[in-house]
């Protein structure tokens, strides 16, 4: 059946069964890159989407759940050219080595902050418990979100927009 | 911003967009035509005439030719090819550093393109900790490079009339250094043209004290992509008409398909096929879900199992078994230094089955039509998966293209290689692109496990309390590997296609002709002596190293340092452990043993990183209960003299728990002459922490018949919330030396410091991996 969905700030329709995932709509229906297919059972985060400023694990979310719901993936925060600040913050600290867990990483931590923007450093590591990356570039990811977490809470401060 | 052209999705667009999408005949002349036009935002179409006899898919090109690695574009741009791919150890952009060096071109003017089996040179598997040694020294691209250089700045002289040594190349122009009006350009030069000529060994290398973009901390050229969601991984690879695949595997090890009830899907919306082939069981469906739906629903009656040795036997199971036995060194005198030896020091370590794990489950895209076949695959060797994928095909292996498509992080076989065999079998079934997913449990239960180990130590120390004889013998078992060019039955879906692994033969040691300590089986201790030079990187001449190999129940393959990290553990724990029994500093007492200077300054290195205070082990004053600290060293020559690394590490035991937590960690790595400062360091730290894990909380485990830790609540992989340790590192450069591997360094020592850490905090000593909780209460609480 056709469903409409908004992501990253687009509406699309896609024409499938209500019961399906949101990963395989995102990645097979409107061939984004940003989710990916890590486990398949909402264990690792690789498939993180944010659904109204919730980090939710796609691979288990049926598409039905979301439909007029506000989608975010890692594309939608920004670009190769124009990356969001929490993006750019992974690229200066280096961040990643294979990359595929950074989807999960970066959509928990920001829909995180978001919500809680004087998050502190055990706040954020608690805040991302539940999600893995295997080429253990831990410390650095944490160091690139701490310094996103500052930077972006003097912005707030100041009353500007995360 | 200059676009830096690493073959990605945008190179598949492109080829999709010239109409060449996938299919086997595109070659490197047609990529350069679409590319040159529509990504690299330059012409190479007319200009740039590869022969495409050359690149014809009968063979790799050539490496003993300019032309296989290096190209010149007609505006000056290099295009590097290579063999060596990105499996997110930063090697793609070490080796962008290394051609633009050599031509001297900034690195946005570099365009790498990596496995592809119509365009780059074979060069076996990306792994091993090789691809430094294989492209950074003195053949291959770094010689190929060299070579186009010089071959550059003598076309120079000749049109312009200027000796070569009075000119100067930067960024695509050569100038006189007495006349800047007589210059020209790489593009005026070759552009469009072949170099034809030969890989010269003698070309000269940029010098180190010369290098300008090796040696500098340049920023991984895929991270803008990979952090914005749009570099193409293979998970992500979408072809026109593409169907979803996935498979069904075993219930049981060993079990074998009776019947297949193809009714009990027929409900499925979209069900392509039900595609079975001896006891390889697949699905085909128009949408993954249903794909999914149909592999989980299909009724297959399957045989019973062959039954599993039991999990809390495994260790002494493998001393039962028939053995293939091999000598590392044998100076024939230890047994008798042992029963003459004024104190023997005897232990047993063991190491279990642990497995890659890989963040995603593995998956693969295959467009088998007629005879010929493309692939778009993980897989760390295109060469191999090539053939062996060409021999489940039945086609011919010049028919079939393999083009690497990132996978996540593998750090040795996943299920890359099975899962491009499961997509290409199930695509000639249908005749139509087919992309599979592995599920989580299809990877974890059926992946090539690294070796599980039992690993027995025996030292006899003088009067003065030095160690005087090393005796080393240990047990693991193997069924299977990589697939390499010939056996894809060294995989799960070869198998179950019917095809046997690697033949496995035991027999006697046989004396050893050479010495070799690839396997890190001979400790960093002793002289290894073999014939009458000795060659190892310590000092003690008894010595005798005797491996068993046993046929495993499981598939098994390289794991990240394959039997280094289980051999060093053992050797770490040892030296350690003896040297309590000296009663001296951990340090101090390696430095007695060891001549080898790389290895001493990694592990000086490590020590004056951690501010090492000279004393022996366990720590005095810690008290029998609660929270006490220690600290832990290790060190290792990898494989024997391809990577140097020192680590020191602090430990905290909760001794009413058994709960261990790594608090700071210190590490002094040499790998040589040293590309890329930053890339070194995130492998030095990604390797520590992985091996923290690896030795806290990871073990394969299983049932009567079966495997069980199939996911991540049954398999424990260190999340990003826990307490990440104090990270500091020491990069010893080597400009002087040959360049080596580093990115299997630091997880080969970190589980011997933890365990010399525990044994500092505590005085009980952890001989067996993982250290959960409870094994460490059980020492604990042994310990009296």
């Amino acid at each position: 059946m056709a469903i409409t969905l908004k992501v990253n700030g687009q509406s699309h329709s896609v024409d499938v069964d209500p019961s399906t995932p949101l990963l395989y709509v995102l990645s097979d229906e409107l061939a984004l890159r940003g989710p990916k297919f890590g486990c398949g059972l909402g264990q690792c985060g690789a498939c993180t989407a944010i659904v109204n400023g919730t980090a939710i694990r796609s691979c288990v979310t049926p598409v039905s759940t979301v439909v007029g719901k506000e989608i975010t993936t890692l594309e939608g925060l920004g670009s190769p050219e124009k990356p969001h600040a929490l993006q750019q913050a992974f690229i200066d600290e280096q961040a990643a080595q294979c990359g595929f867990c950074v989807n999960g990483v970066i959509l928990t931590a920001k829909a995180f902050l978001d919500k809680n923007p004087k998050a502190g450093e055990k706040d954020i590591q608690q805040a991302l418990s539940g999600v893995l990356c295997r080429c253990f570039s831990h410390a650095r990811m944490h160091k690139a979100i701490g310094k996103y977490a500052a930077l972006s809470s003097t912005t707030i401060a100041k009353g500007g927009a995360r | 911003m200059k676009r830096i052209g690493v073959f990605s999705r945008d190179a598949r667009a492109a080829l999709q967009q010239a109409g060449l999408s996938g299919r086997t005949g595109t070659n490197r002349r047609d990529f350069l035509k679409a590319t040159g036009a529509l990504i690299v935002g330059f012409s190479l179409a007319d200009t740039h005439k590869l022969s495409a006899q050359e690149r014809a898919a009968a063979g790799s090109p050539p490496a003993g030719q300019v032309d296989s690695w290096i190209a010149i574009a007609a505006d000056g741009r290099v295009i590097g090819y290579t063999g060596k791919e990105e499996l997110g150890q930063g090697i793609v952009t070490a080796q962008i550093q290394l051609v633009a060096e050599e031509l001297a071109v900034p690195v946005e003017h570099v365009t790498l393109i990596y496995c592809d089996t119509s365009m780059t040179p074979d060069q076996g598997v990306t792994s091993g900790s090789q691809s430094h040694p294989a492209n950074f020294n003195h053949e291959n691209l770094a010689q190929a490079g060299a070579t186009a250089r010089e071959a550059l700045l003598q076309m120079a002289s000749q049109k312009l009339g200027v000796p070569a040594d009075q000119l100067t190349a930067w960024d695509g122009v050569i100038t006189s250094k007495n006349d800047t009006s007589k210059k020209v350009t790489y593009g005026e030069l070759v552009g469009g043209k072949k170099f034809a000529l030969a890989v010269n060994k003698n070309a000269k290398r940029k010098e180190p004290s010369e290098w300008k973009i090796m040696g500098t901390p340049v920023k991984r050229v895929d991270f803008p992509e990979i952090m914005t969601g749009r570099m193409e991984y293979a998970h992500n690879v979408r072809l026109p008409g593409m169907l979803h695949g996935r498979v069904v595997r075993p219930p049981v090890v060993g079990a074998k398909v009776m019947s297949v009830d193809e009714s009990s899907v027929k409900d499925i919306p979209g069900l392509v096929k039900v595609v079975v082939k001896k006891d390889f069981v697949g699905v085909v469906a128009e949408k993954q879900m249903y794909a999914a739906q149909a592999a989980a629903k299909l009724k297959v009656e399957w045989s019973a199992g062959v039954g599993l040795p039991k999990q809390s036997e495994i260790h002494e199971w493998m001393k039962q078994q028939p053995s293939r036995d091999g000598l590392g060194v044998d100076s024939k005198d230890t047994a008798q230094m042992l029963a003459s030896g004024a104190t023997v020091v005897k232990a047993t370590y063991l190491y279990p089955y642990q497995m890659h794990a890989s963040m995603g489950a593995s998956c693969a895209v295959a467009d088998v039509q007629g005879d010929h076949a493309t692939l778009y695959s993980p897989t760390q060797g295109v060469w191999h998966q090539r053939s062996s994928s060409a021999m489940i095909l039945g086609l011919k292996p010049e028919n079939v293209r393999v083009i690497y498509r990132r996978g996540s992080g593998c750090y040795g076989i996943n299920g890359s290689d099975a899962v491009t065999f499961d997509a290409a079998v199930l695509s000639q079934a249908v005749g139509k692109p087919v992309r599979v997913q592995l599920t989580r449990k299809d990877e974890m239960a059926w992946e090539n496990y690294g070796f599980a180990f039992v690993l027995e130590q025996r030292a006899a120390l003088d009067a003065k309390g030095n160690i005087a004889a090393w005796e080393h013998e240990s047990w693991s078992p193997t069924k299977g590997a990589r697939p390499l060019y010939m056996f894809p039955g060294n995989v799960v879906t070869g198998g179950l296609l019917g095809f046997p692994p690697q033949e496995f033969k035991p027999g006697p040691a046989a004396e050893p002709r050479r010495y070799n300590n690839n396997l890190n089986s001979v400790p960093s201790y002793v002289a290894g002596r073999v014939g009458d030079k000795e060659q190892g990187t310590g000092t003690i001449k008894s010595e005798k190293v005797l491996t068993h190999v046993v046929a495993s129940p499981f598939y098994t393959g390289p794991l990240r340092s394959p039997s280094r990290i289980q051999n060093t553990f053992a050797h770490e724990s040892f030296i350690d452990e003896v040297a309590a029994v000296a009663k001296a500093d951990s340090v101090e007492f390696r430095l007695r043993h060891l001549k080898d200077e790389r290895v001493i300054d990694v592990l000086k290195g490590a020590a004056k990183l951690a501010n090492w205070e000279t004393r022996p082990s366990p720590k005095p004053g810690n008290s029998k209960t609660g929270i006490v600290t220690g600290r832990g060293v290790a060190c290792v020559a990898y494989e024997g003299d391809n990577g140097y690394t020192g680590i020191a590490v602090e430990a905290e035991v909760n001794q009413d728990t058994g709960k261990v937590s790594v608090r700071k960690i210190w590490v002094a790595i040499d790998a040589g002459p040293i590309t890329n400062p930053d890339g070194l360091r995130n492998q030095a730290e990604g390797g520590a922490l992985q091996g923290m894990s690896r030795a806290l909380g990871e073990e394969v485990t299983w049932d009567s018949e079966k495997v069980t830790s199939i996911d991540w609540r049954t398999f424990h992989s260190l999340p990003l919330g826990f307490d990440i340790p104090k990270m500091e590192s020491v990069l010893i450069n080597r400009p002087d030396e040959e360049a080596t591997g580093a990115g299997e360094t630091t997880i080969t020592v970190i589980a011997a410091a933890i365990a010399n850490a525990i044994y500092d905090a505590t005085g009980a000593r952890i001989r067996q991996i993982p250290f959960h909780a409870e094994r460490v209460k059980a020492a604990l609480n042994a310990r009296g």
